[in-house]
């Protein structure tokens, strides 16, 4: 797998864009011509990151994915990106030598009337007929050779997902950079113009009309339905949130075991000292911490790949409209806010395909609102800890408070954005309109692999960042060495201790020890490093039997229950990693909106931590 | 403005709706013609079949119609610019 720059790359090497409306399996048919992984969604504004790959088995052509688009009219940030570079104007990027246009065959007409804007660039170009399997599934019969002759460059029929096509695709595309670029069509240049005469083309090369797809206006009918539609949603939002603690359970336990017993092999395999601190209680309850987490992200992801290839999120962004709406934004802002739950990263930039610059601004400060998977090891942790595995009618009391927690995320963006709306991004609302694609069965295939991706930048964060952070702060909270016949335990001697109680004259109000106010440092890095974080200044600070007992019965030994309350309702607000104030500040242009970010949710996080510690104390006073 | 007396927008039909489109309101700035040709490039033409299939279940707003062998959804201030005639 080789990924490569179309920029830098030497002067032999052909530049292709694929460009296309968005639901045409653009994204499909990059990934078979390439190899390369790439997540194949079915909503629009799904390609917002610039991808490039070399066609497999012709390596002097690289492929560029432009974001889909219905026109080069742009009419948002991502849609600008795809205007920008067949034009010849963007400013990194080369012009293209040719365009693969990809056509839906079973939209042709409306596709069509794209082709024709394409074709007046003057670039070669090779159009591919995708989706034929679909068109035949739905009787529909177009004539290939005749719509070839009708556009005056060549038409390939292909089907992205079973990799149909693809040679001759190849061979049309090495052809067409060769030859000389086809001659213009004249159709005319306003938008009525090319719509007739792609109207005119698409009837006279379909043999047959179609019968169009009755499984989706089926399940439409049900997704859709006034009643029946908002509690599919919501059920499935729900049973998604209980499936993250019940499903992951037992792969959990596995994990944890495997440590504990990598842990107690050390333990007696090693003689006391430095080295075996360092594994055991740097390293293993470090970074070991976090990694039992893998299962819960993994089917957080699972449901958000299958949601979005299906094309289910299209209609949860319908049914969210008139919600949002309510907020000032509008149900397009639906779908980066539902990927901010499993990273906020890609979700601040997805708002890309929101077109109107103060809702992409407000879609951007309230996503991290949004309860990433990052905050799933804190939350599972305290709740193991302060919260009974009980039954409440019929469901776990444990998942009930987790979609608690994240249901109050949800509230404090809407609110957030109802107050940004009204003050810092004023300005009329952007309306609403999306294509609702066909239903597809999902591909198990791209789900695996999206998977797999997941599970590679999770373990790689705990091998980098989670792993350098547990590291540092080990060190930290070994140094300097405690004096002889000290009462308290080693760690309050050390950096960590000075730190901590420092930190603690802040945090003392809201009910944070300094065990607490140590973690909230590195976690900056990444929010799943504070439980790391506490993971190693608890196993430091305590005896061998409380590490053995794990950091779930640790903490609830050492925190009372109104901690662990303004614990959990800090991280609801707390302030975003670092990734996170980076992506922000390169999607925004400038460190105002990040720094705004950063205030207004320390802010939150303070006096939500504040009124909660306070009350709880009180309540059970 | 172009409307013939059986003539109606789009926004003010209600779910179930089926006719064609007959034509766009005449756009009264740079604003309206772009909100216009917006609705071109998503599919809405005149002499197409349209139809409501859907309306948002908290208030009816927006909707989701079937134009071609496609389903938009839009709100309704929106399909106001489109000007259709009951089947």
């Amino acid at each position: 797998m080789t990924q490569t720059s179309a920029i830098s790359d030497d002067a032999q090497q052909r530049v292709i864009a694929v460009v296309g409306n968005p639901n045409c399996g653009k994204s499909a048919l990059f990934n078979a011509l390439t190899g390369l992984r790439q997540k194949v969604a079915n909503y629009p504004g799904a390609t917002v990151e610039r991808r490039t790959g070399e066609l497999t088995g012709l390596s002097d052509f690289v492929l560029i994915d432009l974001p889909g688009t219905y026109s080069l009219t742009a009419r948002s940030a991502d849609e600008e990106v795809t205007r920008e570079v067949v034009t010849g104007t963007h400013a990194v990027e080369a012009r293209p030598d040719a365009i693969v246009s990809v056509v839906d065959a079973t939209n042709l007409s409306q596709h069509l009337r794209f082709v024709l804007e394409l074709r007046e660039l003057g670039l070669p170009m090779v159009v591919a007929l995708n989706m034929t399997d679909l068109a035949a599934r739905e009787q529909i019969a177009i004539d290939a050779g005749a719509l070839a002759a009708k556009l005056g460059v060549p038409v390939i029929e292909t089907v992205a997902v079973r990799k149909k096509g693809l040679d001759e695709l190849k061979d049309a595309l090495s052809q067409a950079v060769l030859a000389p670029p086809p001659s213009p069509l004249d159709v005319g240049d306003s938008v009525r113009d090319r719509q007739r005469a792609a109207r005119k083309i698409a009837s006279s090369v379909t043999i047959s009309e179609g019968i169009g797809h009755k499984t989706t206006r089926q399940l439409d009918r049900f997704l859709l339905n006034p009643v029946i539609g908002p509690i599919t949603l919501f059920g499935l939002l729900f049973m998604m949130f209980q499936a993250v603690f019940s499903w992951a359970e037992a792969p959990m336990d596995l994990i944890e075991g495997g440590i504990g017993s990598l842990q107690s092999f050390f333990a007696g395999a090693l003689p006391d000292g430095l080295i075996l601190s360092f594994l055991n209680d740097g390293i293993l309850a470090g970074v070991g911490a976090v990694v039992v987490f893998l299962p819960q992200i993994l089917i957080l992801f699972l449901f958000i790949l299958v949601l979005e290839s299906t094309g289910y999120m299209a209609r949860a962004a319908f049914i969210m409209d008139r919600l949002m709406a309510s907020v000032g934004l509008n149900g397009r802002a639906f779908i980066p806010l539902l990927s901010s739950f499993a990273c906020a990263v890609p979700g601040i930039m997805a708002a890309r395909s929101i077109a109107n610059e103060r809702d992409r601004l407000t879609t951007i400060l309230i996503s991290p609102l949004m309860t990433c998977s990052a905050r799933l090891p804190v939350y599972t942790v305290i709740i193991s800890a302060f919260i009974p595995n009980e039954d409440v009618s019929g469901f776990g009391l444990q998942g009930l408070v987790m979609f608690g927690l994240y249901i109050t995320g949800i509230i404090a963006a809407l609110v957030v954005a109802a107050v940004l709306k009204r003050t810092v991004a004023q300005g009329e609302t952007d309306t609403f309109l999306l294509e609702l694609p066909k239903y597809q069965s999902p591909n198990l295939r791209f789900v695996l692999i999206g998977l797999y991706e997941r599970a590679r930048i999770f373990l790689r964060r705990a091998g980098t960042i989670i792993l350098v952070s547990t590291i540092v702060l080990w060190a930290l909270a070994i140094y300097p060495v405690a004096p002889e016949g000290a009462s308290e335990p080693d760690i309050a001697y050390s950096f960590v201790g000075m730190i901590g109680g420092a930190l603690e004259v802040i945090f003392a109000p809201i009910g944070f020890n300094w065990e607490i106010s140590v973690a909230l440092v590195p976690g900056m890095a990444a929010r799943e490093v504070a439980v790391a974080a506490l993971g190693t200044v608890y196993s430091l600070s305590g005896s061998e039997e409380m590490i053995e007992a794990g950091l779930v019965s640790v903490l609830n030994s050492a925190w009372s229950l109104p901690t662990a309350l303004s614990f959990l309702a800090w991280f609801i607000f707390a302030p975003q990693c670092l990734s996170t104030i980076a992506v922000t500040r390169r999607e925004t242009g400038g460190w105002k909106w990040p720094g705004f970010m950063v205030a207004y949710l320390f802010a939150l996080a303070y006096g939500a931590s504040f009124i909660t510690y306070q009350l709880a104390s009180y309540m059970l006073a | 403005m172009n409307s013939s007396v059986s003539d109606s927008q789009l926004g003010r039909c209600s779910a179930g709706f089926s006719g064609v489109v007959t034509g766009f309101l005449s756009p009264s700035d740079i604003d309206g013609e772009n909100r216009i040709d917006r609705l071109r490039e998503m599919g809405f033409e005149e002499g197409l079949d349209v139809e409501i299939l859907h309306h948002n279940p908290f208030g009816k707003d927006p909707i989701a119609v079937r134009i071609g062998s496609m389903t938009i959804a839009l709100r309704r201030s929106e399909a106001n610019l489109i000007e259709v005639s009951a089947a």
